[in-house]
């Protein structure tokens, strides 16, 4: 198995762009479920509170990635590749810059 | 028939060019002026401009709530109940408008918006008129001289936001009860379909009290925490996904207030053998049943979107459900012939797509679909997705995660025991179907699939007083019956002594 958590060069470019303009680090929490569900969402760090039951897991440009055990578990232990695309950051997500939002996409387990 | 679409000549719906905030019964320009394009998912064209909201207009529309929830909270049961019924009357009286509003800007086939979108919404309007009008408290006689009186109070201002899948009846789903227990709203309309519901006030807002709704439209990153962390609401209601569900419970623990959640679903919907027992009109609906998966295109909480089919009809059920897969029409959401629509947003559209590429790499099999569709014309850069099924099993990633589109998951289980463990073997609890001509199968299933609502030889039902909600990180309390009454108000009890006699304690 390789590493759990990479990230595409726009995605680090994007998360180095966006801790300069927050200045502070980001952090990034797996979503699940309705709607904006299997996106990742972007808060200043320390916006989410981390519980016990969350997996750290890996580092972008600094910034923590987490996602909830049960739901790593349910995606078969699944590595996650950080990338951006166009669109409209979700819920109460951070944008990933102009005109750009993040997302995950699948790797190999 | 085809309508014509909104802002067109001789369409039924009139649109302006910019909408601002709904605030205190007035139409409130955001305080930093912005604006920001609304387009149709059909064509990928701007209907209107809608604004662009900061904080700080959530806190215009707080205040404007907070002047209205004493009053409002003391109107009469009665009273609540006639001003209920007038926003029913008023939905029902532009019911066509309403429904060609709600399917060009959420892409949902209007013959679902005509059949059962603005229907059920001026339904539940007169289900809560209904349930204020006879709700009562209680009085309890501790001892002949002791009495305890309940009364149920609203709670006073309340924050709702509500997703871009129902955005018509998702907000009656939560505004209906809050108001009717005497509550004033500040409502946030998801990001991508806030139109609908501005046009909405414009039909129902003389109805209501000024301040009693307020709805303030804007990205979720700049005025959804405004109004969730707000210490100036009573309580918060989302339907969303888990990472602002939680994010939500974090902002009312500190606030200490209660939440009520829906945070989706991947729902099983168990066929087993002995539908296929006859050709009958029950095996169609069966049929009908399973295609149910693409009901406005897939994009509901409770999408039956694992189909789990007794191996024993295996081969000649799906053939059936394919051949009626076949018959979809998909295309203009306006016209009535149409049966699936345009996803809601091209980010929609590209996250269904991706998924199903996580499914072809997990091995499953594409039995239809799996692609993109572009019905031609003015609707070749709607953002189309074809219905499409997965066959593969319960523990890829397509079984496990919620897809928001058409896209069905199908596996096939041996016995009673193994459809069940498989219903089961999920983190959601939202909804699920079991087909069966066996009613004592179909009560046993029932009971034991961890869900909240088990729709049992049937699917995608939602009248009025059939409690809906979560089990597991579903989400948390019931929407859709008279016990949000409760969701919505705080039980005073007034203990009344008629004694004379001191304690005699000091």
């Amino acid at each position: 198995m390789g590493e759990v958590l990479t990230a595409t060069r726009a995605a680090r470019d994007a998360v180095r762009r966006l801790r300069a303009a927050r200045g502070g680090p980001v952090m990034f929490v797996q979503s699940a479920g309705c709607c904006a569900g299997s996106v990742p969402m972007c808060f200043d760090e320390g916006e989410f509170p981390v519980g016990s039951n969350d997996l750290l897991l890996g580092e972008i440009e600094g910034c923590p990635f987490y996602i909830d055990a049960a739901l790593h578990k349910a995606w078969g232990g699944m590595s996650l590749v950080l990338d951006v695309a166009p669109g409209h950051a979700e819920g109460f997500s951070l944008s990933a810059g102009d005109g750009l939002r993040f997302v995950t996409t699948g790797g190999k387990s | 028939m085809k309508f014509v679409a909104p802002g067109r000549k001789d369409s039924i719906v009139a649109v302006e060019s910019r909408y601002d905030n709904f605030i205190g019964g007035k139409w409130l320009t955001p305080t930093e002026g912005k604006y920001k394009l609304n387009l149709s998912p059909a064509t990928a064209q701007p209907i209107c401009e809608v604004a662009d909201s900061t904080p700080a207009d959530i806190e215009l529309a707080l205040d404007a709530a907070h002047a209205a929830k004493d009053a409002w909270g003391q109107t009469s049961h009665a009273n609540r109940a006639k001003v209920l019924n007038a926003v029913a009357d008023a939905i029902e009286a532009n019911a066509e408008m309403l429904a060609v509003t709600e399917s060009w800007e959420n892409g949902k086939p209007v013959r679902e918006t005509l059949a059962a979108d603005i229907p059920l919404a001026a339904e539940h309007f007169r289900y809560f008129a209904s349930a204020i009008r006879a709700e009562e408290g209680s009085i309890t006689e501790i001892d002949s001289d002791l009495t305890a009186y309940h009364f149920r109070e609203p709670l006073g201002v309340v924050g709702q936001i509500i997703p871009f899948n129902f955005p018509l009846l998702m907000a009656a789903w939560k505004l209906a009860p809050a108001l009717a227990a005497g509550n004033c709203s500040v409502l946030k309309p998801a990001s991508p379909t806030p139109w609908s519901i501005l046009k909405l006030a414009e039909v129902i807002g003389d109805a209501l009290p000024p301040g009693v709704l307020n709805i303030v439209t804007g990205p979720g990153g700049a005025i959804g925490k405004a109004l969730a962390a707000n210490p100036r609401i009573a309580k918060v209601a989302f339907t969303g996904e888990t990472v602002t569900g939680r994010l939500i419970m974090t902002y009312a623990a500190q606030n200490l207030i209660p939440v009520t959640l829906e945070l989706g679903g991947k729902s099983p919907n168990i066929f087993f053998e002995d539908v296929a027992a006859k050709d009958d009109s029950f095996l169609d609906k069966a049929v009908e049943g399973l295609v149910l998966y693409a009901f406005n295109k897939g994009e509901v909480c409770t999408c039956p979107s694992r189909a789990l089919i007794q191996e024993s009809i295996y081969d000649e059920f799906i053939a059936r459900a394919l051949a009626r897969i076949e018959q979809i029409k998909q295309g203009n959401p306006l016209d009535t012939e149409t049966m699936i629509g345009p996803q809601v947003s091209a980010q929609q559209r590209d996250k269904i797509e991706s998924y199903v590429d996580v499914g072809r790499a997990e091995g499953a099999e594409v039995l239809v679909g799996g692609h993109r569709v572009n019905p031609g014309g003015e609707f070749s850069d709607g953002y189309y997705y074809a219905p499409t099924i997965l066959k593969g099993h319960n523990r890829m990633r397509v079984f496990q995660e919620e897809i928001f589109g058409p896209v069905l998951a199908v596996t096939t289980f041996k016995d009673e025991d193994d459809a069940l463990t498989i219903a089961n073997d999920t983190l959601y609890g939202l909804g699920a179907g079991v087909w069966t001509r066996d009613g004592n199968r179909a009560f046993r299933m029932g009971r034991a699939i961890k869900a909240g609502r088990v729709w049992t030889n049937c699917y995608h039902q939602y009248p009025a007083g059939a409690a809906f909600g979560g089990y597991k990180i579903s989400g948390i309390g019931r929407e859709n019956h008279k016990m949000m009454l409760d969701h919505y108000t705080q039980t005073k009890n007034l203990l009344v002594s008629r004694s004379e006699k001191p304690l005699g304690l000091f």
